[in-house]
């Protein structure tokens, strides 16, 4: 015997395993729900003559039940396949439901209408491309930090890259950019000095550096001066400033011609540096002739 | 006659002498006893066979016939399309200034919801040479793709422990002028390809007036990457006998040229996460290279 109404009030009174009740409302679980909410009307277990719209794999069925079919829960449910179109899927509710009452048919429809608005919405989302979110497990983000912290701690930076640009200074990389430091320069010179390959002048030249501050510079200068004094001057000043134009111009198209990344091979660069110290190694003495010649001067006016 | 240990000697003061000299010839002798080298994780790593010898052709060859080669080789200048992922917020467009000004000739476009397929297509139209995605994931970027154009590969990069300009301390003000490149320890084949990939981000002819200079260190496979202003200088430094060094005979005052640096623009780290082979497609890629938790199980087994 099918008491609906005693069946509602053993179900709502006491216990319903598929009522899920939250802040907002009471819901109905039950798959057959056509509304989905926990009410007199829209409980399948309570109505004996009931009809709902499922949604089988993107397929719409619509499912009824009556009460001559109670007895047989088996073959409780019967289904109907709904056509794709919307209008003729309402057409066939209308025909099968004919004489059902009228707030059935209306939540079925409007049941319909909304997985129908469903449906097209999501075939729309599965064509756009959506972000995947992809979880790491705790344990691997740790591991990583803590090896990225080693790693970085392993990974002297700060002197890994100076060591860098000094290597590529020392290679020439940068042409005569910078200001030939000075004790490179000396370095050179004292290369000179412990009898490398050099030219005898250089081993003439080096007792005038060095000590002597008489007569024999007195001797040159005179010399310098009726050949070359614009030249000294010229060097005295662009020695003065930092930017050796003249010089740069020329080493720089040196440079350009060398590869910039220092593949060339190291020996043409020692050449090239040599010349160059060479060559400002010449001037820096006329320079130094002059300077001390000025303060020669200065003593002897005083 | 010997004694066998000072402390058999009942007079204090000739036992506390013999001591001191035992003491003394030990420390000595330690001195003297190079000092062993220790043993560390990148003595100790797994040898690779896709390691980069210096003198292989077939690796040259394949420099010549990549994708970076026209950039490298200076017959197209870079230009670097910066956008995001779908949310972007918080750090994530103040690190996308510093990118820019870090790297010349870059331009930013917001994301809007393009395809990443569009996207790439709209930059072949544009005449770019490489994308660079920046993803935020809780309001902090988070990962970093690199797509070179027109086909270029992709890669995928973790991105971890920003530090923006502002929050270093005596940071600098980076200049207009091209910056110079410093590549560390890209040592395999893998970490050679992702230099040159890069490398092919920035210009290639550096501005040496500009001392300006972007590091890009591997190290155990993270790549740290640094932006530096740097100063040659020469250090006085007294030292009582010559080093190796200076060849001076009587040197008092050693000079040395150091190199000064001032940190400026974002410090990061990045770990690659996947190399693919075209551009951007998760689903029908053919990847070069894929993290996989199982390559972690070693720890002296890395692939950069």
């Amino acid at each position: 015997m099918q008491h609906d109404e005693v069946i509602w009030q053993v179900i709502r009174h006491r216990h319903c395993s598929f009522m899920a009740k939250i802040e907002t409302g009471i819901f109905c679980r039950n798959p057959y729900n056509v509304t989905g909410i926990c009410n007199r009307s829209s409980c399948p277990l309570a109505n004996s003559r009931y009809a709902t719209i499922r949604d089988h794999g993107g397929v719409f069925y619509l499912y009824m039940k009556t009460i001559e079919r109670a007895h047989m829960p088996n073959k409780l449910w019967e289904r109907v396949k709904m056509p794709r179109n919307y209008a003729k899927a309402l057409e066939i509710i209308d025909k099968h439901m004919i004489y059902w009452p009228k707030l059935l048919v209306h939540k079925t429809k409007q049941r319909l209408t909304k997985m129908t608005q469903m449906r097209i919405r999501m075939r729309k989302l599965a064509l756009k491309t959506r972000e995947k979110i992809m979880t790491v497990p705790t344990k691997q983000k740790k591991r990583e930090a803590r090896r990225e912290e080693k790693a970085e701690k392993a990974a002297l930076l700060e002197k890994s890259i100076e060591k860098e640009l000094l290597e590529r200074l020392k290679k020439g990389v940068y042409g005569d950019i910078y200001n030939y430091p000075v004790d490179k320069y000396n370095e050179i010179l004292d290369k000179e000095e412990v009898g490398k390959a050099t030219i005898s002048e250089d081993e003439e030249e080096e007792p005038v550096i060095e000590y002597v501050e008489g007569y024999e510079e007195l001797e040159e200068e005179d010399d310098m001066e009726d050949f070359g004094g614009l030249a000294i001057k010229e060097d005295y000043d662009n020695d003065n400033l930092d930017d050796d134009d003249d010089d740069d111009d020329e080493e720089e198209e040196n440079a350009s011609v060398a590869y910039k990344r220092g593949r060339k091979s190291s020996a043409r660069k020692l050449a090239k540096e040599e010349q160059a110290a060479k060559s400002k190694k010449k001037i820096k003495v006329q320079v130094e002739v002059e300077h001390e010649d000025a303060v020669e001067r200065q003593r002897a006016v005083y | 006659m010997k004694d066998l240990l000072p402390s058999a000697i009942k007079n204090k003061e000739k036992r506390s002498e013999v001591h001191a000299k035992l003491k003394h010839q030990k420390k000595l002798e330690r001195r003297r006893r190079p000092r062993p080298v220790p043993r560390t994780i990148e003595n100790t790593r797994e040898l690779d066979e896709t390691v980069c010898k210096p003198d292989d052709e077939e690796l040259f060859a394949g420099n010549d016939a990549d994708e970076f080669s026209c950039i490298l080789k200076e017959e197209r200048t870079p230009k670097v399309l910066i956008t995001t992922s779908r949310f972007h917020s918080s750090r994530g467009p103040a690190f996308i200034d510093e990118l820019i000004s870090v790297i010349p000739n870059a331009h930013y476009h917001k994301r809007g919801t393009y395809d990443l397929k569009k996207i790439v297509e709209y930059a072949n139209n544009k005449d770019f040479t490489s994308i660079i995605v920046v993803h935020t994931n809780r309001r902090e970027p988070d990962a970093l793709l690199i797509i070179g154009l027109p086909s270029g590969p992709t890669a995928h990069f973790k991105l971890s422990r920003l530090v923006l300009r502002k929050d270093i301390k005596n940071h600098g003000n980076p200049t207009n002028h091209q910056p110079e490149l410093i590549f560390n320890n890209f040592t395999t084949r893998l970490g050679h390809r992702i230099g040159r990939l890069i490398q092919s981000l920035f210009p290639q002819d550096p501005n040496f007036r500009g001392r300006r200079v972007v590091t890009f260190h591997n190290q155990r496979d993270f790549i740290f990457f640094r932006h530096h202003r740097y100063i040659f200088e020469t250090k006085e430094s007294k030292e009582p006998e010559s080093k190796g060094k200076g060849k001076k005979e009587v040197a008092k005052t050693q000079e040395k040229v150091i190199t000064r640096l001032q940190e400026c623009g974002p410090r990061f780290t990045l770990k690659l996460i996947s190399l693919q082979h075209g551009t951007f497609d998760t689903k029908g890629g053919e990847y070069e290279w894929t993290h996989k938790p199982e390559m972690d199980t070693s720890r002296r087994r890395f692939f950069l």
